[in-house]
């Protein structure tokens, strides 16, 4: 998928223009908070689960070497099969081949960022394979050839309305007048028309929540059933996964999966969590006869040893989204790829480049409130400093605020100075603000006025008004009456 | 190509992990895969086995799976029976090959007409037992087997699962150990069932404009039968 | 150089940390921040040689110029046995960035480490260090509070404004469901990106508007000026004033951005 990250101003003025968007991101600010901190008020050990959580991937991310080969012999014990990939392209090519061999023409989707991130669907489709989204809001973008707008609710920003028309465009054998306005409608569409290609299809792809070193399989986590039904009734299932998603053992998955959902939806638990391990058992009577994990890289290596590190234990869960006033302005598709919200605009920059993805660091308030609800505990606001140091020591920012920066410090670290200049400053603002105590319109601070008054200064500095009343000896009250001038 | 990449990815992984941990890493792996060593385990779970039955009820019901608790295996086809009339769905089971199941005497019941296999194509009702059951969170554990396809619990637009009390236990944890003691290979290493499915309550999506819907992909449907006696 | 903890006399000497925004924008709230901590039994001194933290620098990753200006704070506040500053997010840069900022630095590091350790936000400082209970002030109105992202996630600072302007003759706290959301101000991040943050603002001061109180209140100017900044575009009456004017019963000057 091309990147617009680049253009992110205009994606996000276009973002805050439709209202449709911003009815759905509205109801998802609601929503999804309150149902977190619900589900973690039932829950007494949750804050010690998400350090349990936060150390199982610590301990992980400095053995993963370890871990993967560990993982890899227990995914051949089970008579499964790894491809080690690189990057996206080499992911793509494996995933191919798998299909090729297996003589594919429908293959089944369940969600996967991953899967996004390698873009395998427009490969699979140059190739003349279908591939078919069967989450229903995957779904509904791959019908709308749209990328996904949340981690969790990838069809968030549309309206029923929106999705009833795709479907009309879509679904063009059925009768043109058919009823679709109320949203079980469209569910039972949906399942009617993805259940021949849930039993047709000759490979089912998913992502993985986790994959567990012990058992060398993979954990799913959905509400729909879609994954299961992926994984299940194809003859071969390919797992599609970043290589930081191990964990050691069951015992370490469990307790990601309590914090997982509570984190994401608010449930407890999803509906469905399933553990697969390989291909069919002598004697099952369903499950697939080939069982593949494309273990990808695509730059995650590089994170490991340095400053980004603590990004590589995310769980994908949304939280952060879910909680980010600037996700909650904009969207997902304003971020311009494949992820978005805070962990996106830590993560990008490292998939796409740091030029392309240089708004995304920037376009943060570093409120914090996404680290206080990351059930792994991640920094997100230090990292998406650390991209801005590093974009200011590549000298990109505007050279009109580098500058400002520059000029403003040299003065700032000479009080003197810094002092002497400011107090007229500020006593001339003060005088030209009038009663009125605020300027509509300040010709060197247009992008605060654009949207906002700029409060006047209440005339004198501070500093001067304490270095008046040490020389005369005053008390400071005397001075308080001249500082609040009516 | 999977190859070279394999050895250029561990390499690189290698290579950002061992400044920070020193040495080769494998014993401590070694020694965190043998203790299989829990997190914080939930309290609410660590109760009283009648306490626990009466959470797993509560934590089903509140995700909208219907329970019903029976003394006898031979009230389970009364009591799928009725499920079945009240909510007017054909009577029509696709069984689990299981020996529990095949242990209820369905015939007492001349409307069920009963069949076994996997479950395909048009199944109305898919019946399955359950490995275990978990109060915490009022999950199902399947484990798949000749017995037990996976395909029963998600094709249907029906499940029912019919678990002995017996079965049910607190916690996760509790879970894997008692998969891990059942073993089928005594003395050998431990090797996982193809699947095992938690589930927890009836499919559903929120994808329409966040509005909570039953029956996306899975069934519309659990019903969950409790029994406390296994055997007639 | 060790922190302060019990070697503390009665009277401990503080250095007022006045912050940039308050010296030239309000210098009310230094004021009643001196008023304060005097009432709370310190002895206030106000070192000339301070300007700012460097959080501007600081916050677009130009370590470099937000280290030339920390340098001269924390030579400044050195002979003080704590730093109070009228601002949760100023504090937070102190108490929780300088480490980072000299992380490393042989000099400096221990310097800076020293400094956060005595250093405090204003109320928070009052209510946990000083324990101040009660304040004399009165103010016969409704008021709603905006918790400062810094102050309230790097601080703690949230239960601490409540407790005191309990015990403000007359007023009536009046809270809304957003008050932990971010106002959108972001230091510069508000000029870089003024659509998205006007938004942001929208949801805070809708949120403010709804619960009908007459003043909002908060601990941080930024947000402070933005919040009225925005209230006062929208034509809103809602009066602007940081906490510690009114826990200082100093209100005889005109709301930030006026009535």
């Amino acid at each position: 998928m091309e990147s617009t990250s680049g253009r992110f101003e205009n994606n996000a003025r276009a973002a805050l223009s439709d209202p449709t968007l911003q009815t759905a991101l509205a109801k998802l600010a609601d929503g999804f908070p309150a149902r977190r901190l619900e589900a973690a008020g039932r829950m007494p050990e949750f804050e010690a689960l998400r350090d349990a959580a936060t150390e199982i991937k610590e301990h992980v991310l400095d053995h993963l070497d370890v871990y993967l080969e560990t993982f890899e012999r227990q995914v051949v014990a089970n008579g499964g099969e790894i491809h080690w990939c690189r990057d996206a392209e080499e992911a793509r090519q494996a995933i191919l081949e798998i299909c090729r061999a297996a003589g594919a023409r429908t293959v089944t989707k369940s969600k996967t960022m991953i899967g996004e991130e390698i873009a395998i669907n427009e490969h699979l489709e140059r190739h003349g394979i279908r591939p078919v989204e069967t989450d229903l809001g995957e779904y509904i973008i791959q019908l709308r050839r749209e990328p996904p707008s949340h981690l969790i609710a990838p069809a968030i920003h549309l309206s029923l309305a929106q999705v009833a028309e795709t479907f009309r465009a879509s679904h063009k054998e059925l009768p043109r007048e058919r009823a679709l306005n109320e949203p079980d409608a469209l569910l039972a569409e949906a399942r009617a028309k993805l259940r021949p290609d849930f039993l047709a299809a000759d490979v089912g792809i998913t992502g993985a929540n986790m994959l567990i070193a012990e058992t060398g399989g993979n954990v799913l986590v959905t509400n729909e059933g879609n994954a299961d039904l992926t994984h299940t009734l194809p003859r071969v299932h390919i797992v599609i996964a970043s290589i930081e998603k191990i964990v050691p053992t069951l015992e370490d998955a469990s307790v990601i999966v309590r914090v997982l959902a509570r984190s994401a939806t608010g449930q407890d638990v999803t509906v469905y969590t399933s553990f697969c391990s390989g291909p069919r058992r002598p004697g099952d009577l369903d499950g697939p006869d080939e069982y593949h994990v494309i273990l990808l890289d695509n730059g995650r290596a590089k994170l490991l040893g340095g400053e980004f590190r603590d990004m590589l234990r995310c769980i994908r869960c949304g939280a952060c989204l879910n909680h980010c006033p600037v996700y909650r302005a904009v969207g997902g598709h304003a971020y311009g790829w494949v992820y978005s919200g805070p962990m996106g605009a830590v993560l990008m920059p490292a998939l796409i480049g740091m030029h392309e993805a240089r708004h995304l660091p920037n376009a943060s308030t570093l409120c914090g409130r996404c680290e206080s609800v990351c059930p792994m505990r991640i920094p997100l606001p230090r990292m998406l400093r650390a991209w801005r140091e590093r974009l200011h020591r590549a000298g990109r920012g505007s050279l009109f605020a580098r500058l400002g920066l520059s000029a403003w410090a040299s003065v700032a670290s000479r009080p003197g100075l810094y002092h002497a200049i400011m107090a007229p400053l500020i006593r001339a603002l003060g005088n030209l603000a009038g009663p009125g105590r605020r300027f509509r319109r300040l010709p060197f601070l247009g992008a605060w006025t654009s949207a906002r008054d700029f409060p006047a200064p209440e005339g004198e500095t501070f500093m001067s008004l304490w270095a008046e009343a040490e020389r005369k000896r005053k008390p400071y009250a005397d001075l308080r009456a001249r500082s609040a001038r009516p | 190509m999977s190859r070279a990449s394999r050895q250029a990815m561990l390499a690189d992984i290698r290579n950002a992990c061992t400044p920070r941990r020193g040495g080769a890493g494998t014993a401590a792996v070694e020694a965190r895969l043998a203790a299989r060593a829990p997190g914080p385990v939930p309290a609410r779970a660590r109760i009283a086995r009648e306490g626990q039955i009466a959470l797993f009820i509560a934590e089903a019901e509140r995700v909208q799976a219907s329970v019903a608790r029976v003394k006898h295996v031979r009230d389970v086809p009364g009591a799928v029976a009725g499920y079945l009339a009240r909510h007017n769905i054909e009577p029509r089971l696709k069984c689990a090959p299981d020996p529990f199941l095949r242990s209820i005497p369905w015939a007492q019941h001349p409307v069920l007409s009963v069949a076994e296999g996997k479950g395909e194509g048009d199944d109305p009702v898919g019946v399955t037992g359950a490995f275990a059951a978990v109060a915490e969170t009022g999950t199902l554990v399947l484990v798949s087997g000749a017995a037990s396809p996976t395909t029963l619990a998600l094709v249907p637009p029906v499940h029912v699962a019919v678990v002995p009390t017996g079965r049910l236990l607190g916690t996760y944890e509790e879970s894997w150990a008692a998969l891990r003691a059942r073993s089928p290979r005594p003395g050998k290493e431990f090797v996982m069932p193809r699947s095992v499915n938690w589930i927890t309550g009836p499919s559903r999506t929120a994808d329409i404009e966040q509005t909570l819907l039953l029956g996306a992909h899975g069934p519309q449907r659990l019903f969950i039968v409790l029994v406390d006696e296994e055997n007639a | 150089m060790s922190a302060p903890t019990t070697s503390v006399p009665a009277s401990p000497r503080v250095g007022l940390f006045v912050t940039c925004l308050v010296d030239l924008m309000r210098p009310t709230v230094g004021f009643a921040a001196i008023k304060l901590l005097e009432e709370a039994g310190c002895t206030v001194e106000v070192a000339r040689a301070q300007t700012c933290c460097g959080q501007p620098a600081w916050n677009s990753g130009d370590s470099a110029n937000a280290g030339k200006v920390a340098r001269g704070l924390i030579a400044a506040f050195e002979p003080f046995d704590y730093v109070v500053a009228p601002s949760g997010s100023c504090a937070g840069m102190i108490r929780a960035h300088y480490p980072e900022l000299f992380a490393g630095d042989a000099q400096w590091e221990p310097r800076a480490r020293a400094l956060a350790a005595k250093t405090h936000e204003l109320i928070s400082f009052l209510a946990d260090v000083r324990g101040v209970t009660r304040v004399a002030a009165r103010l016969k109105a409704s008021v709603t509070y905006h918790d400062s992202c810094s102050g309230l996630r790097e601080l703690g600072v949230k239960r601490q404004p409540r407790a005191l302007l309990a015990t403000v003759a007359g007023l009536e706290l009046r809270e809304g469901p957003e008050a932990e959301t971010c106002c959108g101000f972001g230091g510069l991040f508000c000029v870089k990106y003024p659509d998205v943050s006007a938004a942001i603002t929208d949801v805070k001061t809708d949120d403010i508007v709804a619960t009908g109180a007459n003043f909002v209140l908060a601990g941080d100017m930024g947000c402070l000026m933005n919040i009225a900044g925005r209230l006062k575009r929208r034509g809103s009456k809602v009066a602007v004033r940081h906490v510690a004017e009114v826990l200082a019963g100093m209100t005889d000057a005109p709301p930030i951005a006026g009535d």
